[in-house]
C-alpha cells in the first residue's frame, strides 16, 4: 500500500441536546507517503474531529479509513504504536520539566530519548538549555517545540499535527514549517491542520474544508490555478467608500477586503489597468492604484464557498 | 494635547523589579484610526495594552486616553473604552440577549436603551432566530461578530481588540473587518493587538514592539517598502529576529 | 513494567509538586483527629451535680462528703423527689445526679450489698460516661475506706442510667469515622481529579494514541493515592492510640486490611467518577455530595443509624462507608475479632468488586 493515510466516504455526527450536527460529510481524501499535507479551514470545519478519527480516538459512523495500511477500527492498537500526534490544545504536563516530559512519553512508547536522536536533534537542541525548567514556565513557541519533541520521540510514520500554529508569533510560526520540511527529509509522512490560509502554500498538497465537507483537494499551486475569474487589486485613500461603491454598483462581481487592497472580479472583465480604472471611476473615487494579481489560496477557498 | 489624537504615549515605561517590560514607548493614535499594535510573545504588547486600558499603572512616563489622563482618570478612561478580545467576551451559557442586557447594564444604558440596541443588533446581524439561544450554540463567526457589537454597545471612542479574528472563516472575517472599517469610518478609534500579520494589514498604521521598545511605526505599505519586504510578515520577522529577549 | 513505574513516577511528580494539596492532604487527618480529639473532649472539672437522698443516713452522707470534696463535682441541689430531676436536667442546671435508694445503709450493712443510681446526661455521651465513671471511682474509693472497718466486704453497686443517648453512641467513634471520611477525600476524590485533569489538559489524547494499556494507566493512577491513604490510615492510627487514648483492641492486622480494603474501594468509586465527568469541577462536587456527605451522614458516624427514619435507614446501606465504619468500629473500638465482622467485610468486598468493574467497563479507549 502506497499511501501513508486512506480515508473513504467518512461521515461522523454528534447528538447536541435533541439536534444532531454533522461534523464530518463524505470525506474522502489519500496521503502519499512522505507527503506534507494540509487540512485548511476554519474552527469548526471538522479538522479536529477527522484528526480524532484517524488517531483511533473516535470512531466515525460510516465510512473507513487506513493509516499506515492498518485500519482505524479493529487495528487501532497497532496505529497507536506508529502515529505520533499533536493535539490542538498544549497537551504536557505544566507541572514536569522539559526533561520530564520528553522522558515520560519516551516511555510511554516504549523507547528512550537516545533511541530516535537523530530525528529531534534539531528541535531538541533548542530547547536543552531549559531541560530543567517546567513545560509551565516555557514561552509558546517553546512549548510548541517541546510537543513537536514528544510527539517525534518514536520516530512515528504519520505525524498528526492539529492546529499547531494557532497562538504563535510570526517568527516561531516561520521556525515550526522550517522543521516539518526537516522531518520530511526524514521520510515522514505529517498532516497538518490550520485555519491560516497563507500557511496552505508550505504543504506539498492541501484540502480545503469548510463545514464539514472538503471543497477541494489539489496542490496549492493546482489551486491557486483553477481560479479562472480574472482578478484585480484595487487601492484608493478611502477603502471603506471603495468597498461600499464598488458593492453598490453592477460594474463588479465580488470586492473582498485584503488589507491594504481590495480583490476585485468585475462582470465584465476589462482589458487593461486603464480600462479598470475608468470601469471603478464610474461609481466611485479616482484616485486609484489599480493591478492584475494572481488569486491566493484565501481567494479560491472564497470562491469554492460560493459555490 | 491634541484633540485629533485619540491615545497619545509619551514615555510610557513599566518595570516589574530589574525587568523592564515596556520601555518608554512613544506614539499617537488619531481619532478614527485602526491601529495595529505587534510585537513578539514576550515583547510587552500584553503590558503595554493594560496600561493603556487603565487596568495596570505604567511606572513613569505620561499617557492620555480618550481625553483622560491615565493616573488621574483611570475610571473615565474604562467609561470610554470597549474592549474585546477572542478568548473571553461573551458568556457562552447565557443566551444572546442576556449578554446584551449584561453588558448594557454594566456600561449603564437604561432599559430602554438596551432594548433598542438588543433590536438593532439582532437586525444587524441577522440573529432574529438565535437571540434567545445560548451564546455557544453560535458558530465562532458569529460569537465574534456579535463580542464586537458588544464591545461597541456603548459607543465607545476607543475599541481594543485582542487577536479578534482568528480561526474563522475568510469570508467571515471579511464581513468582521467591514464591520471595523464601519465602526472607525463613524469616529471609533481601533486598536489591536494580534500577532496574526495579515491582520495586520488591515490596519492604517502599524507599530511593532521588540524588547519592550516600539522599533517600527508606519502603515503597511509603507513599512514593506522600508523593509524592502513582500509582506508584513517579513517586516515582522527581520524586526523580531533582532530580539534579545527573545522568548525565553 | 518500565513503562507502568514511569507513570507511578509521574504521578508522584505531580503529587509532590502540588505543595498546597499535599499539605492538605497529610494535615487534614492530623487536623481532624485532633479536633475531634480535644475540641469534644472530657475533661471535666467542677460539674454541676443533683443529689437525691432517700436514705439520710452515715453511708450516704459520707459518700456525699466524699463527692462534694472531689475537684470534678459541684454539688448545686439536694433535691426530694424524682420529679424535681427532670427539670432540674432539662434545664441544664446539672449534668449528673445520684440517687440513693431508701435504707441504703441499712442493706448494704445487713445484705452486704447495695445500689447507688447515677443519671447523666448523655445528651454529650463523651462527658456523660466520663462523669459517671468518675462518680463511680468516688463511690468505689468510699467502699473501700469502708472494708477496712469490717472484716466482710460491702458491695455498693452503682447502676447508670444514660439520659438522651442510652447507649453512648460516639465516644470513640469519632476515629473510624475520621477514617473514613480521610479515605473519601484522599482516593475517591483525588483520584478522580486527577484522571479527569489529563482530560481537561488534554493530555490524555496523547495517552491514548499511545500504546500504553488503558487500564495500566488507571491502576498507576491509584498507586500514589494508595500509598498516601496507607500512610493516613497509619497516623490516625498512631495519633489515636499514642495522643487521644483511643486504645486499639482488636487484631492490628485485620484493622489494617479491612482498611485497606476500604480504601481499594473508595479508588474504585474515584476511577467510577473520573469516567462519567469530563471537568475537574464536576468531579470535586460529585465526590463531595455523592460520597463525602453520605459518608458523614449515613455512615453512623455522626448520627446513629438506628435513629434514622427507615428510608434512610435502607439508603445508608449503599453507604460503603457505613459498613466500614461498622468494621472498623467493632475491631478497633470493640476488639472483635473477624468472626464478628465476616458479613460486612463480605459485603464490602462486593461493593468493591462491583464498583471496579463498571468503571473498567466504562472507562473509555477512546475520547467519546
Amino acid at each position: 500500500m502506497n499511501s501513508a493515510v486512506k480515508v473513504n466516504n467518512v461521515y461522523k455526527s454528534f447528538k447536541k441536546g435533541k439536534t444532531e450536527v454533522k461534523a464530518l460529510q463524505e470525506i474522502s481524501f489519500e496521503v502519499n507517503k512522505g507527503e506534507l499535507f494540509g487540512l485548511i479551514g476554519p474552527d469548526g470545519a471538522g479538522k479536529t474531529t477527522l484528526f480524532r478519527i484517524l488517531t483511533t480516538l473516535m470512531l466515525a459512523n460510516k465510512g473507513e479509513a487506513w493509516v499506515d495500511g492498518f485500519e482505524v477500527v479493529s487495528q487501532y492498537k497497532e496505529i497507536r504504536k506508529r502515529v505520533g500526534y499533536m493535539p490542538g490544545r498544549f497537551s504536557l504536563y505544566q507541572d514536569l520539566t522539559v526533561e520530564e516530559n520528553l522522558s515520560f512519553f519516551a516511555t510511554l512508547f516504549n523507547t528512550s530519548l537516545q533511541e530516535n536522536y537523530d530525528l529531534i536533534k534539531s528541535i531538541y537542541q533548542q530547547i536543552e538549555p531549559f531541560k530543567k525548567r517546567r513545560a509551565g514556565a516555557l514561552s509558546g513557541g517553546m512549548k510548541q517545540k517541546l510537543a513537536l519533541s514528544c510527539a517525534l520521540i518514536h520516530r512515528p510514520t504519520v505525524l498528526f499535527l492539529d492546529e499547531p500554529t494557532t497562538g504563535v508569533d510570526a517568527v516561531s510560526r516561520k521556525e515550526f514549517w522550517e522543521l516539518l520540511h526537516q522531518l520530511q527529509a526524514h521520510g515522514i509522512t505529517i498532516i497538518v491542520s490550520t485555519p491560516y490560509m497563507d500557511e496552505a502554500s508550505l504543504c506539498d498538497r492541501v484540502a480545503l474544508m469548510q463545514e464539514s465537507r472538503i471543497m477541494e483537494i489539489n496542490s496549492p499551486k493546482g489551486i491557486t490555478e483553477n481560479f479562472k475569474k480574472p482578478l484585480w487589486s484595487v487601492r484608493s485613500a478611502d477603502m471603506y467608500k471603495l468597498m461600499l461603491d464598488l458593492r453598490s454598483g453592477d460594474v463588479v462581481d465580488t470586492c473582498y477586503p485584503f488589507g491594504q487592497y481590495h480583490h476585485v472580479v468585475f462582470k465584465k472583465d476589462p482589458h487593461t489597468v486603464e480600462e479598470a480604472k475608468q470601469a471603478i471611476a464610474t461609481i466611485s473615487a479616482k484616485d486609484l492604484e489599480v493591478q492584475r494579481i494572481p488569486a491566493t489560496i484565501e481567494d479560491c477557498f472564497m470562491e469554492l464557498m460560493r459555490k | 494635547m491634541n484633540d485629533d489624537h485619540a491615545i497619545s504615549v509619551s514615555q510610557l515605561t513599566k518595570r516589574f523589579g530589574s525587568f523592564t517590560a515596556v520601555d518608554a514607548i512613544t506614539f499617537n493614535v488619531k481619532r478614527g484610526e485602526i491601529f495595529g499594535f505587534l510585537g513578539a510573545n514576550g515583547a510587552g504588547k500584553t503590558t503595554a495594552m493594560r496600561m493603556l486600558c487603565g487596568l495596570s499603572f505604567p511606572t513613569s512616563g505620561q499617557a492620555t486616553i480618550a481625553g483622560f489622563d491615565l493616573y488621574r482618570d483611570a475610571e473615565k478612561i474604562k467609561k470610554n473604552i470597549g474592549y474585546m478580545s477572542q478568548k473571553f467576551s461573551l458568556y457562552e451559557d447565557l443566551t444572546i440577549r442576556e449578554n446584551i442586557r449584561f453588558y448594557g447594564g454594566i456600561y449603564g444604558l437604561t432599559d430602554k436603551q438596551i432594548k433598542s440596541k438588543t433590536d438593532f443588533m439582532v437586525d444587524h446581524l441577522h440573529l432574529e432566530n438565535q437571540v434567545d439561544n445560548l451564546v455557544k450554540s453560535l458558530p465562532l463567526g458569529w460569537k465574534q461578530k456579535l463580542s464586537f457589537s458588544v464591545a461597541m454597545l456603548h459607543h465607545p471612542k476607543i475599541v481594543f481588540l485582542d487577536e479578534p479574528t482568528g480561526g474563522v472563516d475568510p469570508v467571515t472575517r471579511r464581513e468582521f473587518w467591514t464591520m471595523i472599517y464601519e465602526a472607525a469610518h463613524e469616529g471609533t478609534t481601533v486598536f489591536v493587538t494580534t500577532h496574526y500579520m495579515d491582520e495586520a494589514e488591515y490596519c492604517d498604521r502599524v507599530s511593532i514592539m521588540v524588547d519592550g521598545r516600539v522599533d517600527a511605526l508606519d502603515t503597511p505599505l509603507e513599512l514593506k517598502r522600508k523593509f524592502n519586504a513582500p509582506s508584513m510578515e517579513e517586516v515582522f520577522i527581520q524586526l523580531a529576529r533582532k530580539a534579545k529577549r527573545s522568548d525565553n | 513494567m518500565k513503562q507502568f513505574l514511569f507513570f507511578v513516577q509521574k504521578e508522584f511528580y505531580h503529587l509532590l509538586r502540588d505543595r498546597r494539596t499535599l499539605f492538605i492532604l497529610f494535615g487534614m487527618p492530623l487536623m481532624q483527629i485532633l479536633i475531634f480529639g480535644f475540641a469534644l473532649t472530657n475533661e471535666v472539672k467542677n460539674t454541676r451535680i443533683a443529689i437525691l437522698d432517700n436514705s439520710r443516713d452515715e453511708a450516704t452522707a459520707g459518700i456525699i462528703h466524699q463527692l462534694e470534696a472531689s475537684r470534678y463535682f459541684d454539688i448545686v441541689k439536694n433535691i426530694r423527689g424524682y420529679g424535681e430531676l427532670e427539670p432540674a436536667f432539662r434545664e441544664g442546671k446539672v449534668k449528673l445526679a445520684v440517687v440513693f435508694p431508701p435504707r441504703f445503709q441499712y442493706t448494704l450493712l445487713h445484705e452486704n450489698s447495695a445500689s447507688v443510681q447515677l443519671i447523666a446526661d448523655a445528651t454529650d455521651p463523651n462527658v456523660a460516661n466520663t462523669l459517671a465513671n468518675y462518680a463511680t471511682a468516688i463511690i468505689m474509693d468510699y467502699q473501700k475506706s469502708m472494708k477496712g472497718q469490717q472484716d466482710f466486704p460491702y458491695t455498693i453497686n452503682t447502676e447508670m442510667r444514660m439520659l438522651y443517648n442510652p447507649q453512648l453512641k460516639g465516644s470513640y467513634n469519632f476515629v473510624p469515622g475520621v477514617m473514613a471520611m480521610v479515605l473519601m477525600l484522599v482516593c475517591a476524590m483525588m483520584t478522580s481529579i486527577s484522571i479527569v485533569r489529563e482530560k481537561e489538559m488534554g493530555t490524555m489524547e496523547i495517552i491514548l494514541v499511545s500504546p500504553i494499556m488503558p487500564i495500566r494507566v488507571v491502576i498507576a493512577k491509584m498507586v500514589p493515592y494508595f500509598l498516601l491513604s496507607g500512610v493516613n490510615i497509619a497516623s490516625i492510627l498512631l495519633l489515636s492510640v499514642f495522643v487521644l487514648d483511643v486504645p486499639i483492641q482488636g487484631n492490628l492486622v485485620l484493622l489494617v486490611s479491612e482498611c485497606l480494603l476500604f480504601t481499594v474501594t473508595v479508588l474504585a468509586l474515584g476511577l467510577l467518577i473520573s469516567s462519567v465527568t469530563d471537568s475537574q469541577q464536576v468531579a470535586m462536587l460529585i465526590s463531595l455530595m455523592g460520597l463525602f456527605l453520605p459518608t458523614i451522614m449515613l455512615s453512623g458516624f455522626m448520627f446513629p443509624v438506628e435513629n434514622m427514619p427507615i428510608p434512610l435507614q435502607i439508603v445508608s446501606n449503599i453507604v460503603p462507608a457505613k459498613w466500614f465504619y461498622y468494621i472498623v468500629k467493632n475491631i478497633m473500638i470493640k476488639g472483635l475479632g473477624f468472626g464478628y465482622v465476616w458479613k460486612e467485610t463480605l459485603v464490602l468486598t462486593g461493593m468493591t468488586v462491583f464498583f471496579m468493574l463498571v468503571s473498567i467497563k466504562k472507562f473509555k479507549i477512546r475520547l467519546e
